[in-house]
């Protein structure tokens, strides 16, 4: 097994507008409750990870100079992130799918094999 | 373990929604509604990225307080100096000493029940109609969006928005929310009851075919009235007798549509799947509205449902008390349906005959044309006296004036065969 980590990206925006009803929002919350338990269920889960919030810095090379983040307007945001546990990135890749942030089309995950320390 | 199977409550976040509403509308003020809904909006987009991946928190209700909360202090020390808030906390909140205090005041348990009161109370504005006031107190106080109203009463979406937008003019044009010392108070607290009894009748007999969303508003209904009852002001016996109809009503709800879906009479309904503890809550919610001088109809129809829920069964029923509370409701509440339901009583007393007379006897019986139960009492009543031709003449009528498929199946249902 090796891991693997899933970066949850939207735009603000569109995570938004997808939110709808209090009742919508609430299965979309369901939702994510479900697929983690899933993952967790199956061994996959090996750390549900941290949510980020929107708000942030960007400090560039060179200058060092500090602005704000461009997250507010920026079309795809990282929104948090899991470590997940697979076989292969193929695997990985087919866990994401069942991720409740593809319900909305402009949301994305981010699948990623974190690399090991080979001896 | 952030997922350990912590459930959320069945729509919990409709609820939070019309809570966080009104404790921010207090400090707000009902002219920035906008905002209010911004904050409310922003709670549950906070709410949804951290609790995706670190679990839902024990307490799920007093964390979207909490952050609501948090969030209208962040918008009055930004933008205090902008905006001019509710006019009862205007000077208080223009000092950060005094400020935090009142926000968490008006999110404290008593000040948000009254808060919700005073906003169901804004809702029925005498300058908005009927369907306006339940449209806008769905939206409000119990956080269902447009489509989902547009889907339960099977009117179009564009409708709908109409109603709300509509709706919150005229609330954002008072300069404040229905205070509960205003000197209307009765009369609109009467209009409230009236809003809610229609929202229940809405989810009890309507138009939607979904049994899950009919359900949704009758608990609605009765969630609301409930509030009234919390509060000292409007624990009055009409709250309780409205209460103790509804209770005694949904009751039977689970008998109404049977296994196959079917609309199922009173004539017909399974009692055994009737819900006894919501007919003993009834009864005492009954029992207690019986003060005061002021009859009501609630009162009278709670009384009549009271019987109907505790009779074991359709013939060992007191048909000649529940004529005699139709009498009463002829006299303070008259209209074509309750004397056509007043009329079937007779018949289950005396007999067919007795019956179609006290029908033929309906002095406004026009107004029920385009009611299909009407020819369809009519097809009954004849079918019991045998005449098979003309009961099958009345049930024809009614087949044509059905609204729904559920309801001309059950016409169909009843249709004598012809010899």
């Amino acid at each position: 097994m090796s891991d693997f980590i899933f970066l949850y990206r939207n735009s603000p925006a569109a995570r938004e507008a997808a939110m709808g009803t209090p009742e919508q929002r609430q299965k979309n919350m369901q939702r994510w409750m479900a697929w983690m338990r899933d993952l967790e269920g199956k061994g996959h889960l090996k750390s549900a990870g941290q949510p980020l919030d929107r708000s942030g810095k960007l400090v560039r090379g060179g200058s060092k100079a500090v602005t704000d983040g461009p997250f507010v307007e920026a079309k795809d945001v990282i929104g948090g992130y899991s470590i997940i546990e697979a076989r292969d990135l193929a695997q990985a890749a087919e866990l994401a799918k069942g991720c409740p942030a593809l319900d909305g089309a402009e949301g994305s995950v981010e699948v990623r094999p974190v690399l090991a320390l080979e001896m | 373990m952030p997922h350990e199977p912590v459930d959320l409550h069945e729509h919990l976040f409709r609820h939070e929604a019309g809570r966080m509403t009104a404790s921010l509308t207090r400090l707000f003020g009902v002219q920035n509604f906008a905002l209010v809904e911004d904050v409310v909006q922003d709670a549950f987009c906070r709410a949804l990225e951290i609790w995706k991946l670190r679990g839902v928190p024990p307490n799920p209700s007093a964390w979207l307080m909490t952050t609501a909360r948090n969030r209208a202090l962040d918008v009055i020390r930004r933008e205090r100096t902008a905006r001019t808030f509710a006019p009862e906390v205007t000077r208080l909140l223009e000092t950060e000493w005094t400020a935090a205090g009142v926000v968490a005041e008006a999110f404290s348990g008593d000040v948000v029940l009254a808060e919700q009161l005073r906003m169901m109370f804004s809702c029925c504005h005498p300058d908005l109609a009927e369907p306006a006031q339940i449209a806008l107190i769905l939206n409000i106080l119990c956080g269902f969006g447009a489509p989902e109203i547009a889907a339960a009463f099977l009117t179009s979406r564009a409708a709908i928005e109409k109603r709300i937008t509509r709706g919150k003019r005229v609330l954002a044009g008072s300069s404040t929310l229905f205070d509960l010392s205003n000197a209307d108070f009765a009369a609109r607290l009467s209009a409230v009851h009236r809003a809610l009894y229609l929202l229940f009748n809405e989810g009890y007999h309507g138009a939607s075919t979904q049994g899950a969303v009919r359900a949704e508003l009758c608990e609605e209904a009765m969630r609301l009235t409930a509030l009234l009852r919390e509060h000292p002001v409007t624990r009055t016996p009409p709250t309780f007798a409205l209460s103790a109809l509804m209770a005694l009503h949904a009751a039977r709800l689970p008998a109404r549509i049977d296994a196959a879906g079917e609309l199922q009479s009173l004539w017909e309904q399974d009692r055994s799947a009737w819900n006894h503890t919501l007919i003993a809550e009834g009864q005492e919610l009954l029992d207690r509205s019986a003060a005061g001088d002021e009859l009501t109809p609630y009162h009278v129809e709670a009384a009549i449902a009271a019987i109907h829920a505790t009779a074991p069964t359709l013939e060992a029923t007191d048909w000649h008390g529940i004529v005699t509370l139709y009498d009463r409701l002829m006299d303070i509440a008259p209209s074509a349906v309750v004397a056509l339901n007043r009329a079937i009583a007779i018949a289950q007393r005396d007999g067919p005959d007795q019956g179609i007379a006290a029908i033929e006897r309906i002095s406004d019986r026009e107004r029920l044309g385009a009611y299909p139960f009407f020819p369809a009492a009519l097809g009954e009543l004849e079918r019991r006296r045998g005449n098979v031709g003309e009961a099958r003449t009345y049930f024809g009528r009614a087949l044509r004036l059905a609204r729904s498929d559920a309801e001309r199946r059950y016409i169909e249902r009843r249709i004598p065969s012809a010899e």
